[in-house]
């Protein structure tokens, strides 16, 4: 395989990798990011709270606070750019007694001192007007209608799209094994070939540490640190209407309850640090956890209809703040490293931030063609009846539904497939037009979307995989 | 805006012997709507045997017991559309439906046939802790893909639950030279037919484990191994029971949902024991004109009883259309109780039922030597004794028209399992 | 030589569990409560059968499989064989319910016919 030259690498197709990738497509350089699994959004930003927090919670001064805020502030521009679902919920953190009010009002002073804006205490009589399912025993919120919640699929999705229309070049399965330092350079050995570039862009999740540590004599440590979630059917999607978190106190860091941005219930995350960055399995006790916890926030949550369980890994560095910018001792290679939670909430915010450095770095000058919009995938069961009949009308593939619980056709997945960075894998469909997350789990329309893929992409039945190579669907 | 007298939705066995009832009742303006691209639904992929012993006298496949039906279907010369996917219904009976041919439509509807079938509950419905990889299907999908297809899911299998589906894909896997290795299944019996797990299980020495349940799915891609355990009355794992298997796959076939999406949007009720529709005598929902029957009314274990049922509801909405009259709650409730867990109907009109009314029911645990009893407003009107009773088998009693008539200003009919003193 | 075979009974719900006693020709059946019970034991340890069931693929088809079975029951020890040689078929379409697809599975003398129909593509 010949070798591959950049100016710039970015390494790993998460949230925050294609965040920064979109906005080094602003600037004349010669980018790619490297991808280790089969799609993007395959580790972290795939499992998550999917909340775009207010900013209330990192202390004042951190890189954690300032982008956060900064995130929660381009997130609705950005949803329109680049069309992605985003909801500004309002959230609120719940004090269950007396003796933790100071803690709540310290979080509410911490938020002022941020800059959330609009920041409010309100008394548990207010809390329960607003949410008719919170528990008695909450006394006081801190209320913040900055708070909001994001498809993490949609806008990582969306940013990896926007990137590579506009000259990225993204290398999925493309993972990294090793890093050299050269004399104007880095040279990144992958299994797919080796690459050189004049800067890399460390953004390698739960895995930055490793890579990090390869150039560096500056050790990080990240420690995969797992949340199991539950997420209930859509008929209870309702159950509250803002994000509900428990203010951190004798019980741990607590549990949240939040609708998702497509009508679903989310509980979760527990926090358990393990070893494996690779496992992402519940345990009986983590989803048990998280459900008996959700409870002192949340009244009569019908945990009948839980659809699905799933688990995600935060990257947590033992530094507690994100690693960004610029090795010390390895000049070119930036770090965008230790990314957990408010981690989702400041993607803008943070790809922006290690952009703008680089680009200086690199003396890269904007383009003028950058395109900051993007076209997403019709969602045909979403549109008013008439728009819709004029749809199939024109293409008559929106007439057949491929998965029934959520009313995605056959065009929608074509799309899906073939669009700029398209699918690959059954879970890049998923991800990308929501088909089997309904209620009954892909149940129905798994064939059908196999058939599909392998279709469109010539991919034989036998060769397609439900994510990475190992996940193939058909044995026999 | 189109309109037809009845519109079935769904074009399996339900809504195909629903159709030929109201045709054969003299509606001609009838309209089946099939989502998927044949009719006979989920008949077409169990390419098993014993279908049809009740109606037919004779063993079937399903594919040949869903043929009988579709060509009653052409040759009465009903219209049916496959491809057709009903997306909305609301209370005025105004049917959305979207097709690749006919686009978007509306279809206004005199009377419906509800007849949707029923889903498998999946792998998240259950919360199995564990990995999330390739190789976790319920039963019907790998049916699908095996018989339909012609795909092979998996070499070494474990199957969840010891339903029906679960059992016939055991035995198919097997044929096909995969190695199911065990069936496991949480209650203390089996959910499925004594003929299943005989010519399914034993003829292959594939292990049944009652009382057991999956604890964890290990497996970072496809799967690798599962962990089983012992569960106690509580139906929760017993620590230091759990026992490991090496697998690639595993199937779950852990019970039927019907599915009634389409149902609650047009505002009829749902029993939360069924998961079906609210009916009476008529197998009219509590929406005038809203017929059901089938699977997507509760969960049947025999095709036979699935047509018949679903026979009655054709006929009687062929009445509905002829007369177009709401004819009101029917004031008689049906009871259900002491190890009986539902009826259907769950009410009836003394006045309107017919000379002979079919009750179906489901109990709750394995019975032994309790007697089904009826009784009418408190008054014990019949006992039929039975020696075993198994929540696997559906039940029913039979009322007849005149003994409800006699008993005059009747509110309420309780159908209860009684332990016989032997 | 007496051989003691236990098995349940499938005839009704009722599942008993019924022992059959084989002596020569001399076979004894327990633990039924009716003649049907009788007959089953007596057939499952003299001479089991069972249909078989499977798929073969159709060329030039608008499906790409139809079902079959076993024109009747054939042997239990049979069944491997037969699956055996329904693997090595296909057909060409159109294909009619009843459709002999082999006359003469695995020396069993029982054919395998087609249980779904299919038309040409």
């Amino acid at each position: 395989m010949s070798e591959k030259f950049y100016d710039v690498i970015v390494i790993g197709g998460g949230a925050i990798g294609c965040g920064i990738a979109r906005e080094l497509s602003r600037y004349r350089c010669n980018a790619a990011l490297l991808e280790k699994e089969e799609d993007v959004c395959s580790g972290t930003s795939k499992a998550n709270s999917a909340i775009v927090h207010a900013g209330y919670d990192a202390m004042p001064g951190t890189l954690k606070a300032k982008l956060n805020v900064r995130g929660n502030a381009m997130m609705e521009q950005l949803s329109k750019d680049l069309d992605f679902d985003f909801k500004r919920n309002s959230s609120l953190v719940l004090c269950f007694s007396e003796e933790d009010r100071p803690a709540l009002h310290a979080l509410y002073e911490r938020g002022l001192a941020n800059g959330v804006p609009d920041l409010k205490l309100i008394s548990g009589d207010e809390v329960r007007k607003r949410e008719p399912n919170i528990t008695d025993e909450v006394v006081e919120a801190l209320y913040a209608p900055t708070g909001g919640i994001v498809c993490p699929f949609g806008l990582t999705i969306a940013l990896a799209e926007n990137a590579c229309e506009n000259g990225v070049d993204f290398y999925r399965s493309t993972g990294v094994t090793r890093i050299e330092k050269t004399g104007k350079g880095y040279l990144l050995h992958t299994n797919q070939g080796d690459f050189r570039a004049t800067y890399v862009v460390n953004a390698a999740g739960v895995y930055a540490d490793e890579l990090h540590n390869m150039v560096s004599a500056r050790k990080l440590h990240i420690v995969p640190r797992r949340g199991d979630y539950c997420l209930l059917d859509k008929e209870a999607g309702n159950h509250v209407s803002a994000t509900v978190f428990q203010l951190p106190g004798k019980y741990g860091k607590g549990i949240l309850v939040s609708p998702t941005v497509h009508g679903n219930l989310l509980v979760g995350p527990t926090a358990i640090d393990q070893d494996d960055k690779d496992l992402t399995a519940t345990t009986a006790e983590g989803l048990a956890e998280a459900m008996e916890k959700a409870t002192k926030s949340v009244k009569n949550i019908p945990f009948r209809q839980v659809i699905t369980s799933f688990a995600g890994l935060r990257a947590h560095e033992d530094g507690d703040d994100f690693v960004l910018g610029e090795a010390e001792d390895a000049e070119g290679f930036f770090d965008a490293a230790g990314i957990e939670s408010p981690g989702l909430s400041c993607t803008p915010a943070i790809g922006e931030y290690v952009a703008t450095m680089v680009a200086q770095k690199g003396g890269y000058a904007k383009k003028d063609d950058f395109k900051a919009t993007r076209q997403g995938i019709v969602r045909a069961a979403s549109l008013p009846v008439e728009e819709r009949a004029e749809l199939i009308r024109k293409n008559p593939a929106y007439g057949t539904i491929i998965c029934r619980c959520e009313g995605v056709s056959e065009a929608e997945i074509v799309d899906a497939v073939t669009r700029t960075l398209g699918a690959r894998s059954l879970d890049g469909i998923k991800r990308r037009v929501r088909q089997g997350m309904g209620r009954c789990q892909a149940g129905f329309c798994t064939p059908r979307a196999m058939e599909i893929l392998a279709r469109e992409t010539g991919m034989t039945m036998e060769e397609i995989c439900k994510n990475r190579e190992g996940s193939e669907m058909i044995k026999g | 805006m189109i309109r037809h007298d009845i519109v079935v939705i769904g074009g399996g066995p339900a809504g195909l012997a629903a159709a030929a009832a109201a045709k054969k009742k003299g509606i001609d303006d009838i309209l089946i709507l099939e989502r998927d691209t044949l009719l006979g639904g989920i008949l077409n992929q169990c390419i098993h045997n014993g279908f049809g012993l009740h109606t037919f006298k004779e063993e079937l496949t399903g594919p040949e017991y869903a043929a009988r039906y579709i060509e009653q279907v052409k040759e009465l010369g009903i219209p049916y559309r496959t491809g057709s996917m009903v997306i909305d219904v609301n209370n005025k009976k105004e049917i959305t439906v979207i097709s690749r041919e006919e686009g978007l439509q509306i279809i206004q509807a005199k009377a419906i046939i509800l007849a949707m079938g029923c889903r498998e509950r999946p792998r998240g419905a259950l919360n199995i802790p564990g990995c999330r990889p390739a190789g976790i299907y319920t039963a019907g999908t790998a049916q699908r893909l095996m018989n339909i297809e012609g795909y092979m899911v998996g070499k070494e299998v474990v199957i969840l639950g010891s339903g029906d589906i679960g059992l016939i894909m055991a035995r198919r896997m097997m044929l096909e030279g995969a190695k199911v290795k065990v069936v496991a299944e949480l209650m203390p019996y089996s959910g499925g037919l004594k003929r299943n797990i005989v010519q399914c299980l034993d003829d292959y020495g594939i292990p049944l484990k009652l009382s057991h349940t999956v604890v964890n799915i290990e497996g970072k891609s496809r799967v690798t191994g599962i962990t089983l355990a012992e569960v106690g009355p509580d139906r929760k794992p017993i620590p230091g029971t759990e026992e490991h298997y090496s697998c690639d796959t595993l199937l779950l076939s852990c019970g039927l949902i019907p599915e009634n999406e389409l149902t609650k949007e047009l505002g009829a009720s749902i029993s939360p024991i069924t998961s079906g529709p609210v009916v009476n005598d008529r197998l009219e929902t509590d929406q005038p004109g809203v017929f059901a029957c089938g699977n997507v009314l509760h969960v049947h274990d025999l095709v036979d009883y699935v047509s018949e049922e679903a026979a009655l509801a054709g006929g009687y909405a062929a009445d509905f259309v002829k007369t177009e009259k709401d004819a009101g709650k029917a004031p008689v409730a049906l009871k259900a109780e002491n190890g009986v867990r539902y009826t259907v109907p769950q009410y009836l009109d003394p006045e309107a039922m017919a000379d002979k009314l079919t009750v179906r029911f489901r109990v709750a645990d394995i019975y032994k030597n309790r007697s089904i009893c009826v009784y009418f407003d408190g008054k014990l009107v019949s006992r039929t004794k039975k020696r075993v009773l198994a929540p696997g088998e559906m039940e029913q009693v039979v009322l007849k028209k005149e003994e409800v008539l006699v008993s005059a200003g009747l509110k309420e009919i309780t159908i209860r399992t009684e332990v016989e003193e032997s | 030589m007496t051989e003691v075979r236990e098995m349940i009974c499938i005839n009704c719900p009722l599942g008993y569990p019924l022992t059959v006693t084989i002596d020569g020709e001399n076979i004894k059946v327990e633990g039924n409560t009716c003649p049907r019970g009788e007959a089953y034991g007596k057939k499952e340890v003299t001479n089991p059968t069972r249909i078989v069931t499977s798929t073969v693929p159709v060329e030039g088809g608008d499906l790409p499989r139809v079902s079959v079975k076993t024109a009747s029951d054939i042997p239990k020890g049979k069944i491997f064989a037969c699956m055996d040689e329904i693997r090595k078929v296909k057909v060409n379409a159109p294909v009619k319910i009843g459709d002999v697809i082999i006359p003469d599975c695995a020396g069993t003398g029982v054919a395998i016919i087609a249980t779904k129909a299919t038309g040409q593509a």
